[in-house]
Parts: structure tokens; sequence; C-alpha cells
């Protein structure tokens, strides 16, 4: 088995980051197995932590009146879920079920937080990457808007 | 007496509606058989036929059947316009024109030896199932075969049993995705360009067939570019209105070349500059 630092390392979450920010974060990190229909987080409550998913697939979820249970986007294998720990008021926006039994790098927040005030070149690096995802997940949500494969398509 | 040329392209030849299968709401399939017993013209998987409902209009549909069991002609129709509406009332015995196939052809011969990638995306799928039954008959000439196809929610998803039975099978990936979903669904929600960095495929030997919304398409050969398949290795299938389907009468023309001949079929290097133009 890997270690957390070498997991991390590989991760292209973190690819570019240089090894002592690497050690940094293995020291906030921690490694999980959740089994399915678990939830990581419900919405509103505090977001003291982030996922980096290994395995499995785990579902973004959000609650309508009459829809019920409404899953905004899966997020699976290799991807990173969740950035509300990084932006005040540090509250899940969505809720996370586990779809598929899932393995998990889970990365303490708060400290990460805390680093990231103390070192301003470290802050930057993380928070470009948080960035960039982002970015992609806004640029699939325009193209979700966009309903491809509704009657006009 | 003026007698007419019986492979004439111009001359819809009747066909017998065998069985309507409704797959979706608002999508059928229909089976089809000559009339008069004939056999049915052999086809290459992507081309399609003019379906002709007499007094109503004609128009081009994919053929979405399998090309090793010509003992019918299928096709399956989105009904959204006047003829396809139409259409979707036919019922076994009833008759209607064809003429066909016309048109390019998805190019596994390319891929013998290479991985194979598909991407649909809601009726996109019809064009596709033809070849995926080709490569499933032929599956030990490929490398890695893919199938990445998204819709609009899971009760809109084509083919699903289809789709489910490939997924069991151990030689073909297949990853199913939705734009919108309740937490009853156990796939992806997302769009397929999410699940292609996922997919395992070799990109410098890989053939990729797309077919979709043209904004799909387009931002799907983005995404397989990104990963590192090359644009002359990208295939899409373009749509247009047509009339005579054999590069005569111009309805199709997509700035040098008509979708009726040249196409459906165009390699993503050919028309990738186009896609992003307006009003082509």
């Amino acid at each position: 088995m890997q270690t957390l630092e070498a997991l991390l390392a590989e991760h292209p979450f973190f690819t570019g980051l240089e090894l002592p920010y690497i050690q940094v974060i293995a020291n906030f990190a921690s490694y999980d197995h959740y089994s399915a229909h678990k939830y990581l987080f419900h919405e509103g409550e505090q977001a003291a932590h982030f996922y980096i998913i290994y395995e499995g697939k785990v579902a973004l979820e959000t609650f309508a009146a009459e829809r019920g249970m409404i899953t905004i986007e899966t997020i699976e294998a290799g991807e990173v879920l969740g950035w509300s720990w990084l932006f005040p008021p540090y509250r899940w926006h969505f809720a996370a079920r586990v779809v598929e039994p899932t393995s998990a790098i889970i990365l303490d927040g708060g400290g990460l937080r805390a680093k990231c005030q103390e070192d301003h070149h470290f802050g930057y690096e993380l928070t470009k990457r948080v960035a960039h995802i982002m970015m992609q997940r806004l640029q699939a949500t325009r193209l979700q808007l966009l309903d491809l494969y509704g009657m006009h398509a | 007496m003026m007698s007419i040329e019986s492979s004439d392209p111009m001359l819809p030849r009747p066909y017998r509606v065998r069985r309507v299968r409704r797959e979706i709401p608002d999508t059928f399939t229909l089976d089809l058989e000559p009339e008069d017993g004939s056999a049915i013209p052999s086809f290459a998987t992507g081309q399609f036929n003019m379906l002709y409902v007499f007094g109503v209009g004609e128009i081009p549909i994919s053929i979405s059947g399998d090309p090793t069991k010509p003992g019918s002609l299928v096709h399956t129709i989105r009904a959204v316009g006047t003829v396809s509406r139409m259409m979707q009332k036919l019922k076994p015995t009833d008759v209607i024109g064809v003429r066909g196939p016309f048109g390019s052809h998805w190019p596994i011969e390319r891929a013998i030896g290479k991985d194979i990638v598909i991407i649909a995306g809601g009726i996109g799928l019809a064009p596709l199932r033809s070849t995926l039954y080709q490569i499933i008959k032929e599956r030990e000439k490929y490398g890695k075969v893919v199938l990445i196809y998204g819709a609009r929610t899971p009760e809109d998803m084509l083919y699903r049993k289809e789709c489910e039975r490939w997924q069991k099978q151990p030689h073909l990936e297949v990853s199913l995705t939705v734009d919108r979903a309740t937490s009853s669904w156990c796939g992806s929600v997302g769009l397929v360009t999410k699940l292609i960095p996922r997919a395992s495929f070799d990109p410098q030997k890989t053939l990729a067939l797309i077919c979709g919304p043209e904004v799909m398409m387009r931002f799907s050969a983005v995404e397989l570019e990104k990963c590192g398949v090359a644009a002359e290795n990208i295939f899409v299938s373009m749509e247009r209105n047509m009339k005579c389907a054999i590069g005569f009468c111009g309805r199709c023309q997509y700035s040098r070349s008509f979708v009726c001949k040249d196409g459906p079929i165009f390699s993503y290097g050919s028309i990738r500059d186009l896609l992003v133009k307006r009003e082509i």
C-alpha cells in the first residue's frame, strides 16, 4: 500500500506542487472507505474537509419539494469533492451520498486553510487548483443548462 | 410507354412495416421489409435511408439495425416533425417508401488493432448501434472498446435494456450518464465530456466515433483531442435537412460538401473549423 504522501504526489490535482508542500498536505490527510448509501456530508453542515475520490462514486444532491432528492452531478474516481471548506461561510451547499463503495483521501480543510493563511505561496498554489476544478465544473454546468438532448436538439 | 429504372436512386421502393417498437415517449423503432419480398440492400454502418410517408413527405433516417442480420431494415426515429409524427402512427402491415442506403459510413475498418471510443448523446445512439453490433460480432479485431452514452434523464435513455446488457459484457467498457436524475439512478450524472478522461483507451491508437447534438459532438471532440486523440481519428455524424440525398439539389450543402453525399460521417479534422461557424 502506498503512503498517503505518495498517493497525493501522483494525483493530478497536486501535479507541479513542490514536495515540501505535498508533505504539509499529507499531515492533514487520512484515508477511509465508505459503503453505498452513506452520506459524506449534508447540505448546511460545516464544511471541514474535502475529499479526493480514489475509488467509487459519490452523488452531489439537493432536495426540492415535490421532486425529492435530485442528483446534481456525480464525482468519481480521480476527482476532487468539495470546495466549500475554502470559502466562507464554510458550509456545504449540497449533500454528498455514496453511490458505489468508495475509498477517499480526506483532507482537513480547516488545517489547510490556516496553512494557506500562513504561507501565501502555498495558499495560491492550492487555491489555483481548486479554482481550476471550479472552472471545469462551471463549464460542464453551462453545457448541461443547454439541455442538449431536448426537443430543440 | 416510359419504363422506370428500378435502380433509380430517386425512386422509393415500397416497404411494409413489420414491427413498431416504442423506445421512449417520443422515439420509436420501425422494422421494415420489402413489400415484394426481395432482398434488402446491404448497407454500411452510419449510412441512412430516405423514408417516405406517401402524401406527407420524406426524411433521412440513419439505419440502426444489425448489418449482419439482413432480415429487416431497422430505423429508430424521434417524432419531432410532420413526417416523423406521421411515422409514429404507422402500424404493422402499413407501407412506406424507402430510398437508399446513402452516404458515407463509420470507418471502423480503420480501427482494426486499435481502441475504439464511441460517444453518443440522446437519439445519437441510433446511428451508432449498428456499428456497435458489428464491433461486438468482430470483437477480436479491436483493442479496447468504450461506449459513453449520455441522455437527458434515465427515462430518456435509448435502448436502455440493451445498454445494460452491453454493460455486463466483459470486453466492453460502457459508461452511461444523464443530465438529471433522482437518487434511484446509479449511473453517472453530468455530460459525456466528463466521462472521456475517465475512460481507459490509448489515445495514440484510438478511433473515436461521435453522434449526437452538434454542440455535444464539438465539445466531445475537443475533450478527445485534450486526451491526445488526433483530429483525423475522430469521426462525427452530421445532420442537415435533405431532399434528394444524392448530391443534386444542394439542400444539405455544408460549406464545400454535401452532407448526403460526402457525409453524414465526416472526420472531425476536415470540419473542425466549420463546426464553430454560424449559418453553415
